[in-house]
């Protein structure tokens, strides 16, 4: 199975500079595990050091932030996309 | 790229992480890479301390620019089209309705060029767009950045695509076609239309107002802390309430009021720092009324679609200015909004939109709760137009007296609006 990871512009240095990566994982704690594999370094990036996402990262499985689902939990099947998305002002 | 001139009173020095203070250079970024936290200008505002006056200020143009050495920009020819300067109103009616004695209205709902505060924010995101070498500009926005950023660009000269929720008010989507940038609406709320903006900066190499060049864009918003202060006479106020969406407008001000504090041009002082939320997406009076120091994201559903952030970027760093100043933040209903825009226009002969309306519903609620003292100088501030969201008073306000073009006909209708004027104000017997 694969899922395709959306990587942001300042993480694109540990992915060779490809904005999008396919991974293995059956949640979305484990895709960051596989990802880490892959990309090496990336997951202290986007974790802090409990393993839980830092607090100004969004992460969205198929468009749904994983707050609205099951968090780090939430489970993912082949064809899924996760996007990493920092925080950004607006209005 | 455009070579720029320099500035010598350019004082701003480096991009540094809110969260973990890691420093990087003056370029288009707005995350830091170890921890994800969100870059903010550093300035070397020492060096301004007796060379920027309350003169040399009010000698300079009548817009933001004249605070030129506190903003994030190297040209001496920034874009100016007369954004800013906006009237700080007494509002006397207003306050006696509501119980105040000094109470002022931030009236940005005239802001220059598209009657926003958001005009502050893209002069200055634009300016430093183009010393980047940017062509084409863009931003995620609910209406109003859209706005402004279609015509500042317009103005000077740079390609735009705007990224908006399908949803948004008939008055807010032709106010950016007019200017002729290319408009997506995006089916989706706006923290969807503002996360697909995001991947699409990932691949595009375009100045986005609100995400890579966010550390430069938020800090126009000081601006509406600097002019109060040199309005009130070069003094602090004692109490602002604002609207809050990503929290990003109410940190600035606070900032702002700092930056003043710190080259000595006012008065060290408390200010408290209250923020206004529509319940239907009020994610910070949420975290503010549980005493939570995290943002639970909401989906929002409400008529203050200007303010419908459901995952507030600066939401934590709002909540903290809150409470640090002894301010309050509270949220008021879709109804209470329609009231408050009511109220601000029949009281001071000011329209402005949903958030405005919100910011007077929330002023209100927190004076009949005893947060706000009535001794205190007060500052609410109106952020935008009501022209642009019609939608939410249509039905709401009446309708004028259709007559036949003669004398009876006239009198006929001034007879009938006095009775309708009199039933509206006679209590009702249930």
């Amino acid at each position: 199975m694969s899922v395709k990871v959306l990587i942001p512009t300042t993480l694109q240095k540990f992915t060779n500079n490809q904005a999008t990566v396919l991974c293995d994982g059956s949640d979305v704690a484990n895709l960051l595990e596989s990802l880490d594999q892959s990309c090496p370094g990336i997951k202290a990036r986007l974790c802090d050091e409990k393993g839980q996402p830092r607090r100004f990262l969004n992460l969205y499985v198929n468009s749904e932030d994983i707050r609205f689902l099951a968090g780090v939990n939430t489970p993912l099947q082949d064809g899924d996309e996760v996007s990493i998305v920092p925080a950004v002002a607006g209005g | 790229m455009t070579q720029v001139t320099s500035s010598s009173t350019a004082t701003f020095r480096a991009l540094k992480c809110k969260e973990c203070g890691e420093e990087y250079e003056l370029a288009a970024l707005h995350v830091c890479e170890f921890c994800f936290g969100p870059l903010e200008v550093v300035y070397d505002l020492s060096s301004l301390r007796g060379r920027v006056t309350r003169e040399s200020i009010q000698e300079g143009p009548h817009s933001i620019w004249r605070y030129r050495p506190f903003l994030p920009v190297a040209t001496e020819n920034p874009i100016d089209v007369g954004t800013g300067m906006t009237p700080l109103v007494r509002a006397n009616r207003l306050a006696r309705r509501l119980g105040l004695k000094n109470l002022l209205i931030k009236n940005d709902a005239v802001n220059m060029p598209t009657l926003s505060f958001k005009d502050r924010v893209v002069s200055v995101a634009l300016t430093r767009a183009r010393e980047l070498g940017f062509t084409t500009v863009s931003c995620a926005s609910t209406g109003n950045l859209a706005n402004s950023t279609a015509a500042i660009a317009a103005h000077a000269g740079l390609d735009c695509c705007v990224f908006i929720p399908a949803d948004l008010e008939a008055g807010k989507v032709l106010g950016t076609l007019i200017y002729g940038p290319t408009v997506i609406a995006v089916q989706g709320n706006y923290d969807q239309v503002n996360r697909l903006c995001s991947e699409v900066a990932n691949t595009h190499p375009w100045g986005f107002v609100n995400i890579n060049l966010r550390p430069y864009y938020s800090e126009g918003s000081k601006t509406l802390g600097y002019e109060v202060a040199e309005q009130l006479g070069w003094q602090l106020p004692d109490h602002v309430v604002a609207p809050l969406a990503s929290g990003s407008l109410f940190t600035k001000i606070y900032k702002g009021f700092q930056d003043f504090i710190q080259v000595g041009l006012v008065e060290d002082k408390v200010v408290r720092f209250s923020g206004a939320q529509a319940e239907g997406c009020s994610p910070i009076a949420q975290a503010f009324a549980e005493e939570r120091d995290f943002i639970t994201p909401v989906k929002p559903s409400t008529i203050a679609k200007s303010i419908a952030i459901g995952n507030p970027a600066d939401g934590v760093y709002a909540l903290e200015i809150a409470r640090k100043t002894g301010g309050n933040i509270s949220a008021v209903s879709d109804a209470e909004i329609v009231e408050g825009m009511k109220l601000l226009a029949e009281t001071e002969g000011i329209f402005t939109e949903t958030a405005g309306g919100t910011t007077i519903a929330v002023l209100q609620k927190l004076v009949a709760a005893g947060k706000i003292d009535p001794e205190e100088t007060t500052v609410a501030y109106i952020t935008g137009n009501g022209l642009k969201t019609q939608e939410a008073v249509q039905g709401y306000i009446g309708e004028p007296l259709t007559i036949q073009p003669n004398l009876e006909g006239f009198e006929r209708a001034l007879e009938r609006s006095k009775t309708l004027h009199r039933l509206e104000w006679q209590p009702v017997l249930v």
